[in-house]
C-alpha cells in the first residue's frame, strides 16, 4: 500500500502486436491534478482505461485509492468517475434523465439521485437545458454533462481522458474553469491531453509519455526549462537593419539570438514573453528600425517532443486494438 | 493566464444504499437501464415503423394475399394466421435487441457503465427486458388489428392470458439470443443481418403460416420440433381457433413450448451476459 491515490508500477499492455503500454510508472499525489501529456497513440487512453478497470494489464500494477485494478476492481468502482473523449452520455435521455440515471447506478436511492442532479445541472449551467434531450445539447454542453456525470458520487479521484479536445476555445476555457474547480476542492485528478497549453494550465505536474512509457515528468516550469521556454521572432523590412536589430534584440532576450540573413529574421529565447515583446517594440522604434513581423512562440507539444524524444509527435498515428471495440488506444 | 473558477462547488455527498443482496442489484440496476431503452425507443420515432407497422403489414398481407389460397382444415385461415403472426411478429422483434446492444458496445456510454459500481448483467437484462415490453405493446396492436379482420379467439379468459403469458416467454429468450448474437458480433450492420438472416427458415418452415402436413417430408421432423411451430400450435390450442387440435395436443404443445423457453434462457443469458463481462476485460 502506497499513499497515492493514483498509482502504477510498470503497466505493460499489448493490443495484439502492438504495445501500447512498455512499463508505465506514474503516481498523482492526493489533492492534485497530473497531466498526462503525449500525442495520439502514446497509450493514454489505455493508461485511463487500466486506472478504470476497463481494462486489464498485461504485466505491472496499479492501485486508485488504494486499491489494486485487478484483485478488487469493484471496490475502485465506487471511489473513482471517469469522463472520456466521447462524451459519454445518452442522446435520447435528457440533461436530468441522464445524471439520475448515473446516480441510480451508482446505487443512490431514487430521491437522492434526483436532488443530485439537479444541484449539478445548476452547477454546470445546464437548468436551462435540463429537459432537452442531450443530442440537442452543444459540444460544450455536451462535455459539461459528461463531466457532470462523473461527479455524481463526488469521487475522491478522477479520470478526465481528453476532456477538451474537440470543443471551441470558449468552450474549453469554461471545461478549464470547472476542472480548476474540482482540484481546489481537493480532488485527486489524472487528467490526459494532447496540448501543452493545457496541462500548463491545469496540472500541478506534468508526464510526457511516448510509445507507452513516460518520458519525462515534472511541473510545468521543469518541462519548459528542458524544452527551452518561449522564443521571440523577429523580421525587420531593410537587410541593413538586421545586425543593428539583432543587437537590441541581444540586450532583451535571455540566450542566444540566430539570425536568419535571407528571410531577414532574428530569433531568441524569451523568459518572459508579452512584457518583453513590448518593451522589444519600443526599442526598436527609438532606433527606428521598420519591422514586418512580430511573434511570441510558446513551445509546443511538437517542441517538447522534439526536444525529449528527438522526433515530432506522430499526431495521426492510431492503434488498432485486438478486437473490435476501441476505435483509438491513445 | 489565469482561469477565472466557476461557481463548482463540490455540493451534496449522498450516501449509496449498501447491505443489498447483489440480485437485487442485479434486478434493480436492469430496471434503471430497461427503463433508457423505453425511453429512447419512444423518443425514436423510426423504431415505430418496427413496433407498430411492421406486424400490422403482416397481418393485412397474409390475411388478403394468401388467406385466399391457403386452405387450412376445418376452419377459417385468419384464425389459424393470427397465432403464427404473433409468434414470427415476437421472434423478428427480438432481433432488435441485438442491433440495439451491438450500437450501445460503440458508445462512449458503456465505458461510463463499465466504470460504475453497477451489476454487470444490467447492461443486458435492462434491455431484454425493454424488449419484452416493447414486444408486449406489439402484441396489443396485432390483436386489435386482428379482431378487426375476423380473428376471433374462443376458451376461456384464463386461456387467453396464459397464451399471451407463454408468447411474452419467446419473446424474452429470443431476445436473450439476439442479445448474445450483438454482443458477438460487434457491429451494427452484422447483428442486423446476423440476427435476421436465421429467422426466415426459423419462422417459415414451421407451422406458422401453413401447416406442416402441406411441406416436403424431409423438412417436417424439423418443422414439427421448431420452437415456432410448437407456440403457434399451444397459442391455437389455448385460443380454440383450430378445430384439428385435440386437449391434448394442446397440452404437449404447451409443455414443449415452456421446455423451449426454459432452454433457451437456461443457455443464453449466461452465454450473453460473459459475453458482456469479457468484453469488458480486453
Amino acid at each position: 500500500m502506497n499513499g497515492h491515490p493514483i498509482y502504477a508500477e510498470g503497466l505493460v499492455k499489448n493490443y495484439g502486436r502492438v504495445r501500447a503500454l512498455d512499463g508505465l510508472d506514474l503516481q498523482v499525489e492526493e489533492g492534485s491534478l497530473l497531466a498526462l501529456l503525449g500525442p495520439n497513440g502514446a497509450g493514454k487512453t489505455t493508461a485511463v482505461r487500466i486506472f478504470t478497470t476497463l481494462l486489464k494489464p498485461d504485466a505491472g500494477r496499479a492501485t486508485v485509492a488504494g486499491y489494486d485494478v485487478t484483485r478488487e476492481p469493484d471496490r475502485i468502482k465506487s471511489h473513482i468517475g471517469l469522463a472520456g473523449q466521447s462524451a459519454a452520455i445518452d442522446e435520447y435521455l435528457t440533461g436530468v434523465e441522464n445524471l439520475e440515471m448515473i446516480g441510480r447506478l451508482y446505487h443512490l436511492s431514487a430521491h437522492d439521485a434526483r436532488r443530485r442532479a439537479l444541484e449539478l445541472l445548476v452547477q454546470f449551467d445546464l437548468t436551462d437545458a435540463a429537459n432537452r434531450m442531450a443530442k440537442t445539447y452543444s459540444g460544450g454542453m455536451r462535455r459539461r454533462l459528461d463531466l457532470a456525470a462523473s461527479l455524481v458520487i463526488l469521487p475522491p479521484v478522477l479520470f478526465l481522458d481528453e476532456p477538451t479536445s474537440g470543443l471551441d476555445p470558449r468552450s474549453r476555457r469554461q471545461m478549464w474553469g470547472v476542472i480548476s474547480s474540482l482540484v481546489a476542492e481537493g480532488s485527486t485528478i489524472l487528467l490526459t491531453t494532447q496540448y501543452l497549453e493545457e496541462a500548463d494550465e491545469l496540472a500541478s505536474r506534468i508526464a510526457v509519455v511516448d510509445s507507452g512509457r513516460v518520458i519525462a515528468e515534472g511541473t510545468s516550469d521543469d518541462l519548459k526549462t528542458r524544452v527551452g521556454g518561449d522564443r521571440i521572432e523577429v523580421a525587420v523590412a531593410r537587410n541593413a537593419d538586421l545586425s543593428h536589430a539583432a543587437d537590441v534584440a541581444r540586450r532583451h532576450l535571455s540566450g542566444e539570438v540566430t539570425i536568419d540573413g535571407a528571410q531577414r529574421r532574428l530569433s531568441g529565447p524569451s523568459a518572459d514573453g508579452t512584457s518583453q515583446l513590448a518593451s522589444l517594440v519600443r526599442d526598436f522604434d527609438a532606433a527606428g528600425i521598420e519591422i514586418t513581423d512580430l511573434q511570441l512562440h510558446r513551445p509546443s507539444l511538437d517542441d517538447v517532443f522534439l526536444t525529449l524524444t528527438g522526433h515530432e509527435a506522430e499526431r495521426e498515428k492510431t492503434v488498432e486494438s485486438g478486437r473490435g471495440l476501441t476505435r483509438r488506444a491513445s | 493566464m489565469a482561469v477565472a473558477r466557476t461557481g463548482i462547488t463540490p455540493g451534496t455527498r449522498y450516501q449509496p444504499i449498501t447491505g443489498r443482496p447483489a440480485f437485487v442489484w442485479a434486478f434493480l440496476d436492469a430496471m434503471v437501464l430497461a427503463r433508457r431503452s423505453v425511453l429512447r425507443t419512444l423518443r425514436a420515432p423510426e423504431l415505430i415503423v418496427f413496433v407498430a407497422i411492421q406486424p400490422v403489414m403482416f397481418v393485412l398481407l397474409f390475411r388478403y394475399v394468401f388467406g385466399g389460397a391457403i386452405q387450412v382444415p376445418g376452419g377459417q385461415y385468419v384464425n389459424y394466421l393470427m397465432p403464427g403472426i404473433f409468434v414470427q411478429t415476437v421472434a423478428f422483434g427480438g432481433v432488435i435487441t441485438g442491433i440495439g446492444l451491438a450500437e450501445d458496445m460503440h458508445q462512449g456510454l458503456i465505458d461510463r457503465f463499465r466504470s460504475l459500481p453497477m451489476s454487470s448483467s444490467a447492461v443486458v437484462s435492462g434491455r431484454t427486458v425493454a424488449d419484452l415490453a416493447r414486444n408486449g405493446f406489439t402484441v396489443a396492436i396485432m390483436l386489435i388489428v386482428g379482431f378487426l379482420v375476423g380473428f376471433r379467439p374462443q376458451g376461456t379468459i384464463f386461456e387467453f392470458m396464459l397464451g399471451i403469458l407463454v408468447l411474452m416467454g419467446i419473446s424474452f429468450a429470443f431476445s436473450w439470443i439476439s442479445a448474445f448474437i450483438g454482443l458477438a458480433v460487434r457491429s451494427v450492420e452484422a447483428a442486423q443481418s446476423g440476427g435476421f438472416i436465421w429467422m426466415f427458415p426459423l419462422t417459415f418452415a414451421s407451422s406458422a403460416f401453413v401447416p406442416v402436413k402441406t411441406m416436403p417430408s424431409w423438412l417436417q421432423p424439423f418443422a414439427e420440433h421448431n420452437p415456432v411451430t410448437v407456440l403457434s400450435d399451444a397459442l391455437r390450442g389455448l385460443f380454440h381457433v383450430n378445430p384439428a387440435l385435440t386437449t391434448a395436443d394442446t397440452r404437449w404443445a404447451l409443455i414443449q413450448s415452456v421446455v423451449w423457453i426454459a432452454a433457451i434462457l437456461a443457455v443464453f443469458i449466461p452465454l450473453a451476459v460473459i459475453k458482456y463481462r469479457n468484453s469488458t476485460s480486453r
